[in-house]
């Protein structure tokens, strides 16, 4: 314990010992799972939640809980004054200039459906043109199709090369005339990749069209800056960042949002209501219908001052020592192959093992105390790029170690025994 | 039986040299079996002749729970009626979702080892998959009908 607190107050210190350091901030990471330690390599699915965030949710329902934005009484006005410190707290982490730019949500799919409601069907018409990539999740594919399909509009979509790469030439060729919107992912979910969105961001504003970003899988590992990007919308969730589910965000400029319909209706979103005519309320607030998950979003608060006090760059330096050290590790074992290998990576690798299937390796690793995702992720399109039916995918957070990858090598080892 | 020695002693076993693997030139039932969940992807094709299965073979791409039971599946039914098939279809489910006593009176046999899965609920599907397309066979009319039959192995692989 004193060696910790003698590490904590130090501001110099290696990003090897990170993991060391906030490890024992995760009871979870201490049970047994199949008789041996868990070793939670499945961060990009859902993180792991710290004791200060579970604290958190603790203190505001044992003594701060009512609803937001209602009553005079007490409560009522501490939990709204909670909620609307989470949101600054949300503009400060991503840099946003005005907090009424942050939407809460119930996460990132629910952000990208509001946009696609809000601002697709309102501005969005036939024959218009909407830019994708091949490395989108579901969640950014599906809406999108909806949308194009309700229009008459058409998808257009960037391909990638095989180290899992968009083809920036091919994007710049997709835009026209018609081309409407662009919505693409920050980082793949699937390969780990790191788009260059600040520069197709630019390019797509050249041509005056808007940008929303799908953050799901960055937002966790990289500093956000909203307006450093330039990005029109960016969406992410709490749950991958060591805070709770049901809660994420929308950023989006003031100007779009105040330009777009509303998603929901319902309380709170409204200024008059007669049954003749609605005034619908200021932004954030007119997206914002019914109560919202009070909890979560001071959770999530929560959860970006404990990110944000080790550092956005801190974590980023950790996790690409990790992954250097993972990829080093996988490359090295005969039959194992990782899917996308660019160098702009954060700390996901998508692999296969050679005559097993991926979801014999994840049951046998389970076997293990090791929880890896395998499947296709939620991005059949990438497994088609690749001509595979699925991967298993291992993701790191800051708080896993070297002796975690090194159980994960073992693991596999163990896979190709039983399978030899 | 744990997971693991499952999959050391039977799986692996019909994983790497799964019995009646290929097409059937004489098929009059076939059915293709998807799991979109997972991507696993088998068809069975099988001889009826009377109420007798006299020839049966699958193929795909399958993980190799889904595969070795694919493969005692097709040892097992080969030469029994469409009857008989259908009671094991029946059994088999049962037990892959732990509603079978396996100390009563069942027909199952060695497909016993199958048991375990019931304890991981994500591979019920893989081990269930290669039964619920041979049901769909049984049912289909013949080669025909490839698209009901897909939809009808889908649907089932849905239940």
């Amino acid at each position: 314990m004193k060696i910790v607190d003698a590490l904590l107050n130090t501001n110099t210190f290696s990003p090897s010992e990170l993991a060391t350091r906030y490890r024992a901030d995760f009871p979870i990471l201490d049970i047994c799972v199949n008789d041996k330690s868990l070793v939670y390599l499945d961060n990009a699915a859902s993180s792991q939640m710290p004791q200060q965030v579970i604290d958190r949710l603790v203190r505001y329902q044992t003594a701060q809980h009512a609803n937001i934005h209602r009553a005079v009484h007490y409560l009522s006005e501490v939990a709204t004054h909670e909620y609307e410190t989470a949101r600054r707290s949300l503009q400060h982490f991503i840099n946003a200039r005005e907090d009424r730019e942050i939407i809460f949500t119930s996460g990132t799919t629910e952000s990208i459906n509001l946009v696609m409601h809000g601002y697709g069907r309102k501005f969005i018409q036939q024959d218009d043109e909407i830019i994708l990539t091949n490395l989108e999740h579901h969640s950014n594919i599906v809406p999108w199709q909806m949308l194009a399909e309700e229009k008459g509009a058409r998808i257009r979509v960037v391909p990638i090369n095989d180290a899992g790469e968009l083809l920036i030439e091919e994007y710049e060729k997709l835009f026209n005339s018609r081309t409407r919107f662009v919505a693409i992912t920050h980082v793949s979910n699937a390969l780990g990749t790191i788009n260059p969105i600040k520069n197709m961001i630019a390019f797509a504003h050249m041509k005056g069209v808007p940008v929303l970003v799908d953050g799901a899988q960055a937002a966790a590992h990289i500093k956000i800056d909203v307006q450093d990007l330039d990005c029109d919308f960016y969406a992410f969730s709490a749950h991958k960042m060591c805070g709770p589910t049901g809660v994420g965000i929308l950023y989006g400029k003031a100007h779009l949002l105040e330009s777009m319909q509303p998603f929901k209706g319902g309380g709170d979103m409204i200024a008059s209501v007669t049954f003749e005519k609605t005034t619908y309320n200021t932004i954030p607030y007119k997206f914002e219908a019914g109560t919202p998950p009070i909890a979560a979003a001071i959770g999530f608060g929560s959860a970006i001052e404990y990110l944000s006090k080790i550092g956005m760059d801190t974590i980023a330096a950790y996790e690409h020592e990790l992954l250097s050290y993972a990829t080093e590790q996988l490359e090295g074992m005969p039959g194992v192959r990782i899917i996308g290998n660019t160098r702009t990576k954060v700390a996901v690798i998508s692999f296969t093992i050679e005559g097993v299937h991926p979801h014999d390796v994840g049951t046998l690793l389970n076997q293990e105390g090791i929880a890896v995702r395998t499947g296709h992720h939620c991005a059949q399109p990438i497994m088609q790029r690749y001509n595979i039916p699925a991967t298993s995918r291992a993701s790191f957070a800051f708080y896993n170690t070297k002796a975690e990858v090194d159980a994960l090598v073992a693991g596999i080892q163990s896979v190709q025994k039983v399978f030899s | 039986m744990n997971l693991k020695s499952i999959y050391q002693e039977v799986i692996l076993d019909h994983n790497r040299k799964p019995r009646n693997y290929g097409t059937l030139d004489d098929a009059n039932h076939h059915a293709l079996g998807h799991n979109p969940l997972c991507g696993d992807r088998i068809e069975v094709a099988l001889h009826l002749e009377g109420e007798k299965i006299d020839r049966i073979a699958f193929h795909g791409e399958s993980c190799a729970i889904c595969k070795a039971s694919a493969s005692m599946m097709t040892a097992n039914v080969k030469g029994k009626s469409r009857a008989e098939a259908e009671t094991l279809i029946k059994e088999f489910r049962e037990m892959v979702v732990g509603d079978l006593d396996l100390e009563g009176p069942h027909h199952l046999g060695r497909l016993a080892v199958f048991a375990g899965v019931r304890d991981l609920p994500t591979r019920v599907k893989c081990a269930i998959l290669p039964w619920h397309t041979l049901h769909a066979a049984l049912n289909s009319v013949a080669m025909a009908s490839t698209e009901a039959t897909e939809n009808s192995a889908q649907t089932a692989t849905n239940a």
